[in-house]
């Protein structure tokens, strides 16, 4: 018991230095959201100006922004450690490896949660999509999603960190991994955006919680090797 | 000398199930010839799995016992399973087109599935491609490998759902070639197939895993004859021959 509140309070230590370090530096973290949104804007003009059209596809094109912004946002949480040799120093630390990807998993899906919660009203505004009436649904996707990209993501991250080539490499694995939890998510949201007269938005959501769970002990169990090296 | 006899077993297996699927079994009433495409199809289809969960022990292997060899196995088992991938959808997509009206079937999980399929482990191989440390490369292959693994289910199943739910199969569901209902012809052809297959995948797997132990050592020695080069290259030392310190 004590050893696992231990590793709880380490993780809680190294998500809130990551937040402090993101809050901080406010560069890096609102040129991500800028660039999510600019992507959400260019598949406007991909699709546009048809209304209908663009109302239809905007769940998919919402989860793609969120997405590419998350790719950004996992590999900057790893990137800031690997440069300043924290990442020698964060694996010498004498605690469970577990912990450790545990406070990282959690400050980047922190990160994707702010990331979607804004993207989510912008998507409103410019898809025209009803968001209003079906928010709690769109914030349980919203934040399942996260938690998902962010348990792969981090385990990706940190395996790619040192590698050149790293900004290829992480797209190229990270990308085929989430392609179910994209697949999800949007099918979550559309639903619930139509009203869910089918009924399935539960059945998603719980096929992305399958994930976020799945992903999490996978992470956990596997970051450990990446950081002995 | 073993391995050879079973590269022969298997051309020989092969030479004999294609010329049993393509000239002594009839071809299917409704897809004609087309259908003759099953058998090579659901045979790599399989061994693109098998090779996939090859991979994905062998690294778990490696992770647990650091022996190199269970990693060449992991390698041996991706970069044949690639191969087996992209046959199997070279061979759907030449089905597909026949009998369906279309290279590409969205709708079909089994397709869309492969092809993600396809795109994790040519990410697996580049991955392996960019580490040059041994030790440093098995340990990222593994991680990557397993976590490929896991992911391959939840693909299917969601896959699945995302045409399942919305309406019904338009298509043949081509698993019913399959069915008891097929003449027993052509299930023993494609069993014959497969067994043909899984003989010359055996082959590929072991012949692979040879080579990659043959390019490590090819390593160690081209490092070990830089460390010697180096030392030549150095000046000689000031003071006649000098012992290494004890240590």
């Amino acid at each position: 018991m004590t050893q696992l509140r231990r590793s709880l309070t380490v993780a809680m230590a190294i998500a809130r230095k990551d937040a402090i370090s993101e809050l901080r530096g406010r560069q890096a973290a609102g040129s991500t959201l800028f660039f999510a949104a600019l992507v959400l804007l260019l598949f406007g003009f991909a699709l546009g100006p048809d209304a209908e059209r663009l109302a239809q596809a905007a769940p998919g094109l919402l989860w793609l922004a969120i997405v590419f912004g998350g790719l950004i946002t996992v590999a900057r949480l790893h990137q800031l450690e690997a440069e300043d040799g924290a990442l020698e120093q964060l694996a010498l630390y004498p605690v469970d490896r577990r912990a450790i990807y545990a406070g990282k998993a959690l400050a980047g899906a922190a990160a994707m949660l702010v990331l979607g919660g804004l993207l989510v009203p912008a998507a409103g505004i410019l898809y025209g999509i009803p968001i209003g009436a079906a928010w709690v649904p769109l914030l349980t996707a919203v934040v399942l999603g996260a938690i998902g990209f962010a348990a792969v993501g981090t385990a990706y991250a940190g395996l790619t960190v040192r590698m050149r080539a790293r900004e290829v490499l992480l797209p190229l694995l990270l990308l085929p991994i989430v392609a179910p939890l994209l697949l999800a998510a949007v099918k979550a949201s559309s639903a619930v955006l139509a009203g869910d007269p089918l009924g399935e938005a539960g059945s998603w959501l719980q096929l992305l919680a399958a994930f976020d769970v799945i992903m999490l002990v996978v992470g956990a169990g596997t970051y450990g090797f990446l950081l002995e090296e | 000398m073993k391995t050879r006899i079973l590269g022969w077993a298997a051309l020989v297996a092969v030479v004999a199930a294609a010329v049993n699927g393509l000239f002594v079994v009839p071809a299917d009433l409704n897809q004609g010839d087309a259908q003759r495409i099953m058998y090579v199809h659901v045979a790599s289809a399989w061994l693109a799995y098998a090779s996939f969960g090859v991979t994905a022990l062998a690294g778990i292997g490696y992770l647990v016992r650091r022996d190199l060899r269970l990693d060449a196995i992991a390698l041996a088992g991706a970069e044949v399973g690639v191969m087996f991938t992209a046959f199997t959808i070279w061979g759907g997509m030449m089905w597909g087109k026949p009998v369906w009206g279309v290279f590409w079937q969205w709708e079909d999980p089994r397709l869309t599935t492969t092809a993600l399929l396809l795109a994790l482990y040519i990410g697996y191989l580049l991955l392996r491609r960019l580490t040059d440390d041994p030790h440093r490369r098995a340990a990222r292959a593994a991680v990557v490998g397993l976590i490929a693994a896991v992911d391959i289910p939840i693909v299917h199943f969601s896959v699945l759902w995302w045409r399942g739910l919305h309406q019904g199969p338009t298509i043949g569901d081509p698993s019913k070639l399959l069915h008891p209902s097929a003449p027993l012809l052509f299930v023993l052809a494609l069993l014959a197939m497969v067994g043909a297959f899984t003989l010359t995948w055996a082959y590929l797997l072991i012949r692979r895993y040879q080579l990659a132990r043959l390019e490590w050592q090819r390593e160690e020695e081209a490092r070990l004859s830089r460390i010697v080069a180096a030392r030549r290259a150095a000046p000689p030392p000031l003071v006649g021959n000098v012992e290494e310190p004890a240590r």
